[in-house]
């Protein structure tokens, strides 16, 4: 067989390298933009047929199970859409100014770094080389939020180094701590840190040295989660660089960071002696739902707000994942797909609504639906759905975390509704004025494509309406790994 | 009991690692900071060199080689000519007093020696008083990002907190050189973004203290 699945891996890997070299050369922008999106469209077929093709033995580096083929096809679709957004997104930013052609060949080629980097962390099956994945799409992430260079930018992307080098440091603490808790047991080299080895030996690891590992991974991972109280990167980084970077950032940077702490939660798990770690993943995820919730109310920019709703959210899906079980996993997996789909699907309409109207001032956006009807209906109905209501793909996946919450430990569902509800009252709050009130500001018409946002907030839609029986097996498989 | 002249030799030079720290936090000029940290790194490399003979790994004197050329010449020159370009060789304030913060180091080596030598009974002794060593010299670096609000000093306690890292991926007996060569280019990429951003604020802004790009935005918390 020509095609086998390291062929595929490869291709999910290679691509964004060899597109990246190619758009830091050419200068014309409408070119670029296309080979964005046909790098990141052809990045996205390779990650398909990692479905179709026989799956070899694990190598010492990448590997392809169930659990992140999920995460790489989720990956490197939001990619593939938001380069199509992007394409429409930047033509706006250089007629205005905000960003030279330099600037635009730089970021294409970034765009396609970190999505390399990113698919690297997910296909990697050694935990050094996870590392320097996320630590790559870390760094071009940092310089893309940078990149329109004015006061708040540059204040937002330093933020944003500072807290993400000292999250990365964490990490690799915790790094080198598991290879220390593998070397009595795996011996010395390269095994040490391959996944597959480690998981099938860790009940051997001397757990007090494990335990502390993964404290050092959790806080270094989970700054990059966005989880409380080492989220204060993340509504600056969101709110001053370009929309097509939020949205990647929310959509796709959040859930590679989460994906590192699972592997790790995996090998835990597999060690009796060590901690559950469950309850403190469970205690971060409330803190950083409930806090977000609350946040949400005073926002004034349209990004921060959807920032921190992603915090809420990032914040129920570490929960669910925390609470651990076949149904809670279930759940987390479903509700971290669809909030990927809504709030990057969002984050597209926002970028198109503060083109239009040149602010991010929730203050001088007003009645939406009756100046651009598509967008403006478009962004309640992405609205309703991250909020939680039927009968979208975001209520299904809520709903399963929060009764089996009820099942299993009622008590902490008082502050799960609680923050649920907050959250629910806050965005609406915000929606009635963008949406509803005398309209404000420029009512010109946006020429902008409409289609990614409208196929994500339809996926999400027909996901909440009817989940394919293959898709619910599959997720129930991925669920059962995850223990 | 002896462990021999292996073990003494690495104990002095991680001990050296955790006193240049407490000198780095602190020092309160850039210049002498600087020249701490280039210090620091000499004593990562003659460290790293030392588990490198002792280990039989040759491919430690790369990283040994990589620390005391990039890390204690080309970095600490590189910010040196950076600091008299933009002319803020003077004072570094502090957000907090050298008195608070020394007594907050010391909390933090008190912190990392119970965890670390707790945690790690059975591993070699001299494999778990680096990695002890190298948690100091880490969670000090942190301390320093936290206390000072120049970029400069910020940078160099990340640079700071990346030889602990080093430091204890070295002591780690056989760590994969993917690892180190990693360590190495993330510096290097940090180096370059740091560079970007330091010649963009100077651009802008005619300063690099991070306080000076707080701006009301109307919600500042």
């Amino acid at each position: 067989m020509i095609f086998s699945a390291s062929t595929s891996i490869a291709l999910v890997l290679v691509i964004p390298v060899v597109a990246a070299a190619v758009l830091a050369l050419l200068p014309d922008y409408r070119l670029s933009s296309r080979l964005n999106m046909l790098a990141s469209g052809l990045t996205f077929a390779a990650s398909l047929s990692l479905f179709f093709v026989a799956r070899p033995a694990p190598g010492q580096y990448l590997f392809v199970d169930d659990l992140n083929v999920v995460f790489i096809v989720l990956n490197t679709f939001v990619g593939f859409t938001t380069s199509v957004f992007s394409a429409s997104y930047i033509g706006h930013e250089l007629e205005t100014g905000r960003l030279t052609p330099t600037y635009l060949r730089f970021y294409h080629a970034m765009y396609q770094v970190m999505m390399g980097g990113m698919n690297l962390a997910l296909t990697a099956n050694n935990i050094g080389l996870m590392w320097v994945g996320i630590e790559l799409a870390t760094l071009t992430t940092v310089l893309m939020v940078g990149i329109y260079r004015t006061h708040e930018a540059l204040e937002a992307a330093w933020k944003y180094f500072i807290l993400g080098s000292v999250g990365i440091g964490l990490a690799l603490f915790g790094t080198i701590l598991v290879y220390m808790a593998a070397l009595p047991v795996v011996g010395e080299g390269v095994d040490g840190m391959v996944w597959t080895v480690l998981v099938t030996q860790a009940s051997h690891f001397d757990p007090a040295l494990i335990n502390v590992a993964f404290v050092f991974l959790l806080l270094g991972y989970g700054t990059k989660v966005g989880l409380a109280p080492l989220h204060a990167w993340l509504p600056d980084a969101h709110a001053e660089g370009p929309t097509p970077i939020s949205a990647v950032l929310s959509g796709l940077l959040l859930n590679v960071a989460l994906y590192a702490v699972l592997r790790f939660k995996i090998l835990l798990a597999a060690n009796l002696g060590s901690v559950a770690p469950g309850p403190l993943m469970m205690t971060l995820g409330l803190v950083s739902l409930v806090f977000a919730a609350l946040m949400l109310y005073r926002r004034r920019d349209i990004k921060r707000l959807f920032a921190y709703s992603s915090i809420e959210h990032m914040g129920i899906i570490t929960f669910a994942f925390g609470m651990g079980g076949p149904v809670a996993n279930f759940a987390g997996l479903l509700h971290m797909a669809m909030h990927s789909l809504t709030k990057s699907g969002i984050f597209f309409a926002v970028g198109h609504v503060t083109q239009i109207k040149g602010t991010q001032k929730i203050a001088e956006i007003r009645g939406l639906t009756q100046t651009h009807p598509w967008l403006g209906w478009s962004l309640v109905i992405g609205v309703v759905a991250i909020a939680g209501l039927p009968p979208f793909g975001v209520f299904m996946s809520e709903f399963l975390v929060v009764s089996s919450t009820f099942a299993r430990e009622p008590w902490l569902a008082i502050p799960l509704v609680l923050g649920i509800v907050l959250a629910l009252g806050a965005l609406f709050y915000h929606l009635n004025g963008i949406a509803f009130s005398d309209p404000t500001g420029s009512t010109a018409p946006s020429d902008a494509s409409y289609v990614p946002m409208i196929v994500h907030f339809g996926l999400v839609l027909v996901a909440g309406v009817f989940l394919p029986p293959t898709l619910v097996v599959w997720f129930r498989h991925v669920a059962e790994i995850l223990g | 009991m002896g462990h021999g002249l292996t073990f003494d030799v690495a104990h002095l030079l991680g001990g050296g690692l955790v006193l240049v720290s407490f000198l780095m936090i602190t020092q309160h000029r850039l210049y002498a900071l600087l020249n701490a940290f280039a210090l620091q790194a000499v004593l990562l490399a003659l460290s790293v060199a030392w588990q490198a003979s002792v280990q039989h790994a040759p491919h430690l004197y790369i990283t040994a080689l990589i620390a005391l050329v990039f890390k204690a010449i080309i970095v600490p020159v590189g910010l040196h000519r950076i600091i008299q370009r933009l002319g803020i060789h003077r004072e570094i304030e502090t957000v907090i007093g050298s008195g608070t913060t020394m007594l907050a180091g010391m909390g933090l080596v008190a912190l990392s020696m119970t965890v670390m030598l707790k945690v790690t009974p059975t591993a070699d002794p001299l494999a778990r008083e680096d990695l002890a060593f190298a948690l100091s010299v880490v969670l000090l670096g942190l301390l320093m990002m936290v206390t000072r609000r120049n970029a400069v000093s910020q940078v160099v306690g990340f640079m700071s907190l990346e030889n602990g890292l080093v430091f204890a991926g070295t002591g780690a007996r056989g760590m994969p050189l993917v690892v180190e060569i990693s360590v190495a280019f993330s510096v290097l990429i940090a180096f370059f973004v740091i560079g970007v951003f330091l010649f963009r604020i100077r651009e802008r802004f005619d300063t690099v203290d991070i306080e000076a790009l707080d701006r009301f935005r109307g919600e500042r918390r």
